[in-house]
C-alpha cells in the first residue's frame, strides 16, 4: 500500500433548484405519478423543440462565481446520441466543448481536530444538461415501465482535476460542494431522490510515477458512506490486480452496497461513440457582463468568504471555521450567538455550537432551525460562563434545562434553581476546612505523594457545595491548606 | 372560384358569394374526384374541414374574420396538427396522430381561420427531390401525370396545380418549396431562416428546415407568409423582429432594380431550354426597369456536397426519436430492446432515410466530424461569404430553381447522386438561410420551367414584389395544366 499513490477526480451531478425542467416548462418537483410531469418536448413528440430555461443558466453562474471559474461569455449545447428508452429524442443534450463554467476551485479541510488539514481541489468544468426519465424493470410482467418525469430535469455536472489522493479527501470534497451548492441555492443537495450523486474516476500509481495509472469509474454514488467504501474497495483492487501481475482495464464499475464491491458495468471496448455535434435547434448561449453582474450582486456571503473571516475576525482555527460555515443554517445560528455574547467569546460561541448544540440536535434527529435552544438563549448562558456567574459543569445543566423550556433564559434558570457560583471565599474556605476535617485519610495519601487523593478532596469540596463553588477557587485554598 | 386568387375569394366570402362551408365542399369535391389520381393528399378528413368552415362562416357573419378567413388550404403532411394523423411520408409515422399543434398550424387555422383541406404527400421525412420516398406512394405531376411534380413537398405542389387546393404550406431544406413549385409552375417562397416558426414541423436538418407558401401567385404568397411569419418563443432559433406586411411592397416599380447573374447558373449543367426560359425573364425584367450585373458565387459547386453532410448529420440525431418506444410504428415480433429498435427502424424506415441516416452517423462519428462535418461547416461559412460579396454590387440574385424540368417517375429514383443534383441551384440559399422564390417563367416541351429569385436577409417583401411586377407583365403563372376539369 505504502509504495503505491491514489488518484481520485469527482464528477458529481447537481439537480438545479428551478421549478421547470432545462427545456420544456414541465414541473420537476419530486414523487409525482409515473409520467405526469412529462409534457410534448420531454416525450421527445416529432416536431417539438427546446427552449433553454435561464433559471437553470443562472443557477450555473452562480456556482461559477462562487468558486472563483471563468464564467465563459458564449457556451455551447451539444447532442450526445445514443438509443436508451428513458432517453426519449434519442439524444442527451448536454455540453461539450465549450462548457458554461470553467476551472474554479473549492477549499476542503480533510480529517478531524489536530490531524486535519487543508487541500484545494480544482476543477475542470461544470456544464448543463439534462436529465434522462427512468426505466423501471419490477411489475411488469417481463416488460419495462418508462417514467419520463424526470426526463429534462436541469442538472450541472460538476468535474474535478484528478486532485485527490484519497477516499477521505474525495468524501472531504464532496461534503463541501454539497455544502456549497445548498449554501449558494442551486440544489436541494437531497441525496437520496438523487438530487447529488457523485461519480469517482479512481487509479493508482507507484509513488513518484507522473503519468496516471489507468483509471475505472465508479458510477452513481448517493452517500458519503458509499463514495468512501467504494473508492476503498476499489483502491485495494487496483492494487492487488497490479501486484499480481495483471493491467487495469479501463471501465465503468456500479457499487454494490449490500456486498461493499464494485463490479465492472462496461469497459472501453464497448463504449459509445456518442457523436456529439452542436444541438442546431438551440443557439449558443451568451452570458452578457451585465447579466453575471445582476447574478453576483444576488450572491449571498460564501462560506469561503465567511471562513476566511471567522478566521481573522474572530481567531477561530480553521477547522472550526470550517465546521461552522458547513450550512448557512449553522453559520447564521453561530453568527446570531456571537452577536449577542460578544467577539471574545467567539471560541465558546464555536464550542458551544459544534460540540453541545450540534450533540443534543444529533441525538434527537432534529435539525438546526428546530432547535429548541436559540441563539439568544445560548449566547446568554455563554456570557454568564464568561462572567463567571456559573462553571461550565452548571452551565451543561442551564443548558438542559434550556432544552426543556424550563425557562425563558438563562438567568432565569440560574435565579430559579439557585445555580449561581459560589465566589466569597471565606464561604468556600469554610467548606474546604470541613472537608480536610473529615477526610484525614486522603491528606495523608496526598502527602505521601499520590495526586488523585488531591482530586478526591475537590469532589468533596464541590458536593458540599452543590457543585457551585467555584473551581479554581476550591483548588488554590486546597492546595495552599495542604502546603501549610 | 376554383382558380380565384386569395384576394377573390377574401372578397367573394366577404361579400357573402360563398360561404366557406360551400368553398371547401368544393374543394373537397375536386380531391375526391381528381386525388386518386394525383396521390396530392395522404389524409383528408371531410368533417373536419367542413367543421373549420363553418367556425370560418361563424367568424365571418360576426364580423371577426380576417382576410384569410374561411379560405381552403392544404398542409404539408409534415406539420404536427391536433387531431390528424401526422405522417411525414413514413411508415414510421403512418399511426400518428398528433395530440398538439404547430406554431404554423395554430398560426394559420386557429388565429388566421383558414380551412385545411388535408395533409399533402411529401417525400419520406422531407428527404427527397421527386416524391417517389413517400411510404404513401408518389405524387403524380398534373402536367403529365408520368412524371414527378418534384418534392419534397410535392403533393403540395400538385395540389396546387390541379387545383385541388387554392394554396398550401411547404417546407424546404434544400429546395423542397421552390423544386416542386419550378416543376409543377406554381410560385413559392422559402423565407429567411428563422422567420416561421418550426415548431410542430417535424424535423429534418433543424439548421436548414424552414417552411413556406406554396401558391398560384406572388401576392397569394405574400398574403399566406403574413400569416405564417412571426417570433415563436417555442422555437429558440426563430427571430424576435417586428411584424411586417409581406404584400407592402407588391407594387413597386422596379426601376433601378440592380439584377445579379451568377455565373456560376448560367454555365454548364442545365437544361438548353430551362436556360432558355431563364434568358427570356431576364429580358422581361430589363424591360421592368432593372439592370443586370453578372456576380459569383465561387464555392456554389460546393453547396451540394457540404449539404450531403450537414443535413444528413442532424437528421441522423433528429430521426433518433423514432425508436418504436413511445409512438409511431413498433416492429412486431423482437427479442431484446436492441431487436426491437432495429426491426422497428429497418421495417419503419424507407431506403433514402436509412441512406440518409447512415451517412449522418458516419460524418458524425469519431474520427472522422472534423473531416466531414466542421469541413462542412466551413464550407458553408465560405457559401454564405459568397452571397454577402455578391449583395454588395447587386438586389437580387436570378437564375434557374431548377436545371431541368419535372422527370419521368423512376428515371433518377436508382441514382441518388443524379437525384441529389437536381437541387444544385436551391441547395446553397438553404445553407446561407437567405430567402429564396421559385415564379413560373415558361415551358419547354410542354413542362413548366421555374425562375429562381434570390433576396438578401429579411428581403421577403422586396422578393415578392420583384416577382408580383414580374407576374403583371407575364402570364406563365395563370396556366393551368389540361384535362383535370
Amino acid at each position: 500500500m505504502n509504495q503505491w499513490e491514489v488518484v481520485i477526480g469527482i464528477e458529481t451531478h447537481a439537480q438545479l433548484a428551478s421549478v421547470s425542467k432545462i427545456f420544456s416548462g414541465a414541473s420537476t418537483a419530486f414523487g409525482a405519478a409515473p409520467n405526469t410531469q412529462a409534457c410534448a418536448v420531454d416525450l421527445a413528440l416529432p416536431g417539438v423543440l427546446p427552449v433553454l430555461n435561464k433559471k437553470a443558466v443562472e443557477c450555473a453562474i452562480r456556482f461559477g462565481l462562487a468558486i472563483g471559474a471563468e464564467v465563459a461569455k458564449k457556451s455551447v449545447f451539444a447532442r450526445k446520441n445514443y438509443f436508451y428508452p428513458d432517453l426519449p429524442k434519442g439524444y442527451q443534450i448536454s455540453q461539450m466543448d465549450l462548457p458554461v463554467v470553467v476551472g474554479g476551485e473549492i477549499p476542503v479541510v480533510v480529517g478531524q481536530g489536530d490531524k486535519a488539514y487543508e487541500k484545494v481541489v480544482h476543477l475542470t468544468r461544470a456544464h448543463l444538461e439534462e436529465d434522462a426519465g427512468k426505466s423501471l424493470h419490477e411489475d411488469f410482467h417481463g416488460k419495462s415501465g418508462i417514467d419520463l418525469n424526470r426526463a429534462g430535469t436541469p442538472l450541472l455536472e460538476i468535474v474535478t482535476e484528478p486532485d485527490m489522493r484519497s477516499s477521505d479527501e474525495a468524501v472531504a470534497y464532496a461534503k463541501s460542494l454539497h455544502a456549497l451548492v445548498r449554501w449558494i441555492g442551486i440544489c436541494d443537495g437531497n441525496m437520496q431522490e438523487g438530487s447529488f450523486r457523485c461519480d469517482a474516476n479512481v487509479s493508482v500509481r507507484p509513488k513518484g510515477q507522473v503519468a496516471l495509472g489507468t483509471r475505472r469509474e465508479i458510477k452513481n454514488l448517493n452517500s458519503f458512506r458509499f463514495l468512501k467504501e467504494a473508492i476503498d474497495f476499489e483502491i485495494q483492487w487496483q492494487i492487488n490486480e497490479i501486484e499480481e501481475g495483471r493491467k487495469i482495464q479501463q471501465a465503468t464499475v456500479l457499487f454494490d452496497p449490500d456486498k461493499s464491491e464494485t463490479r465492472v458495468m462496461r469497459t472501453k471496448e464497448d463504449a459509445h461513440d456518442y457523436r456529439y455535434f452542436p444541438d442546431p435547434d438551440l443557439l449558443p448561449l451568451i452570458v452578457s457582463d451585465e447579466w453575471l453582474a445582476r447574478v453576483k450582486a444576488e450572491l449571498p456571503e460564501l462560506p469561503t468568504q465567511k471562513r476566511a473571516r471567522f478566521i481573522n475576525e474572530l481567531a477561530l482555527s480553521a477547522y472550526d471555521a470550517t465546521t461552522l460555515t458547513a450550512t448557512q443554517e449553522m453559520a447564521a445560528y453561530f453568527e446570531s450567538t456571537v452577536t449577542i455574547a460578544g467577539k471574545a467569546n467567539a471560541k465558546p460561541c464555536a464550542n458551544w455550537v459544534m460540540g453541545d448544540l450540534a450533540g443534543r440536535l444529533g441525538k434527537e434527529g432534529k435539525e438546526l432551525t428546530d432547535s429548541p435552544v436559540s441563539a439568544a438563549q445560548l449566547a446568554g448562558l455563554i456570557i454568564r460562563i464568561a462572567d463567571n456567574t456559573i462553571s461550565n459543569n452548571i452551565a451543561k445543566k442551564v443548558f438542559e434545562a434550556l432544552w426543556n423550556g424550563e425557562a425563558a433564559s438563562a438567568d432565569q434558570i440560574i435565579e430559579q434553581q439557585g445555580l449561581k457560583q459560589i465566589t466569597d471565599s471565606g464561604a468556600i474556605e469554610s467548606l474546604v476546612d470541613e472537608v480536610l476535617a473529615a477526610n484525614p485519610g486522603n491528606v495523608a495519601e496526598f502527602r505521601a505523594g499520590k495526586e488523585k487523593a488531591f482530586n478526591a478532596l475537590v469532589g468533596q469540596v464541590m458536593k458540599a457545595a452543590k457543585g457551585k463553588a467555584n473551581p479554581q477557587q476550591v483548588n488554590d485554598l486546597l492546595r495552599q491548606k495542604l502546603a501549610s | 372560384m376554383i382558380n380565384a386568387s386569395l384576394k377573390q375569394l377574401s372578397q367573394a366570402l366577404a361579400a357573402k358569394q360563398i360561404s366557406s362551408l360551400e368553398l371547401t365542399q368544393l374543394f373537397l369535391d375536386r380531391i375526391n374526384r381528381l386525388n386518386p389520381t394525383l396521390n396530392a393528399f395522404v389524409t383528408v378528413d371531410a368533417e373536419k374541414s367542413l367543421n373549420s368552415a363553418r367556425a370560418a362562416d361563424a367568424r365571418i357573419a360576426a364580423g371577426n374574420a380576417g382576410l384569410l378567413t374561411g379560405i381552403p388550404i392544404a398542409q404539408k403532411d409534415i406539420f404536427c396538427a391536433e387531431g390528424w394523423l401526422t405522417t411525414c411520408g413514413s411508415k414510421m409515422l403512418s399511426n400518428f396522430v398528433s395530440p398538439y399543434d404547430a406554431t404554423v398550424i395554430r398560426k394559420m387555422e386557429t388565429d388566421a381561420g383558414l380551412v385545411s383541406l388535408g395533409k399533402t404527400n411529401m417525400d419520406e421525412f422531407a428527404m427527397g427531390s421527386s416524391n417517389e420516398t413517400s411510404f404513401f406512394g408518389p405524387v403524380r405531376n398534373p402536367w403529365d401525370i408520368e412524371r414527378v411534380p418534384g418534392g419534397s413537398s410535392g403533393g403540395s405542389a400538385a395540389a396546387v396545380a390541379a387545383r385541388l387546393a387554392p394554396a398550401a404550406t411547404g417546407t424546404d431544406t434544400g429546395g423542397s418549396i421552390r423544386q416542386p413549385a419550378a416543376l409543377c409552375n406554381l410560385t413559392g417562397l422559402k423565407p429567411t431562416y428563422g422567420v416561421v416558426s418550426r415548431y410542430g414541423m417535424i424535423a429534418f436538418a433543424s439548421s436548414l428546415d424552414q417552411a413556406g407558401p406554396m401558391a398560384a401567385s406572388a401576392e397569394d404568397c405574400a398574403l399566406l407568409l403574413n400569416s405564417m411569419a412571426g417570433f415563436d418563443e417555442r422555437d429558440s432559433t426563430s427571430l424576435e423582429r417586428p411584424l411586417e406586411d409581406y404584400a407592402r411592397d407588391l407594387e413597386k416599380p422596379l426601376n433601378g432594380l440592380r439584377v445579379g447573374l451568377p455565373k456560376e447558373f448560367f454555365g454548364d449543367g442545365c437544361d438548353a431550354e430551362v436556360m432558355a426560359a431563364v434568358r427570356a425573364a431576364i429580358g422581361e425584367y430589363e424591360k421592368l426597369g432593372a439592370t443586370m450585373v453578372e456576380v459569383s458565387l465561387p464555392n456554389s459547386h460546393l453547396s451540394v456536397p457540404a449539404y450531403y453532410v450537414i443535413a444528413p448529420a442532424e437528421a441522423s440525431s433528429n430521426l433518433s426519436r423514432f425508436d418504436g418506444v413511445r409512438y409511431g410504428f413498433r416492429a412486431e415480433n423482437y427479442g431484446n430492446l436492441d431487436d426491437m429498435y432495429m426491426k422497428s427502424r429497418a421495417q419503419g424506415f424507407g431506403a433514402e432515410v436509412k441512406r440518409r441516416i447512415m451517412i449522418g452517423a458516419y460524418v458524425l462519428s469519431h474520427g472522422y466530424y472534423d473531416a466531414y462535418y466542421l469541413q462542412a461547416q466551413r464550407i458553408r461559412r465560405l457559401i454564405a461569404n459568397d452571397f454577402v460579396e455578391a449583395f454588395k454590387t447587386c438586389d437580387m440574385i436570378i437564375g434557374p430553381t431548377s436545371p431541368s424540368t419535372a422527370f419521368k417517375l423512376g428515371e433518377k429514383a436508382a441514382d441518388p447522386v443524379q437525384m441529389y443534383l437536381s437541387d444544385i441551384y436551391t441547395i446553397a440559399v438553404n445553407l446561407a438561410g437567405l430567402p429564396g422564390m421559385s415564379v413560373p417563367c415558361g415551358f419547354a416541351g410542354g413542362l413548366p420551367v421555374g425562375l429562381q429569385l434570390i433576396g438578401n436577409y429579411f428581403a421577403e417583401a422586396q422578393l415578392l414584389n420583384v416577382a408580383h411586377k414580374y407576374q403583371q407583365a407575364t402570364d406563365w403563372h395563370q396556366q393551368r395544366p389540361a384535362g383535370l376539369d
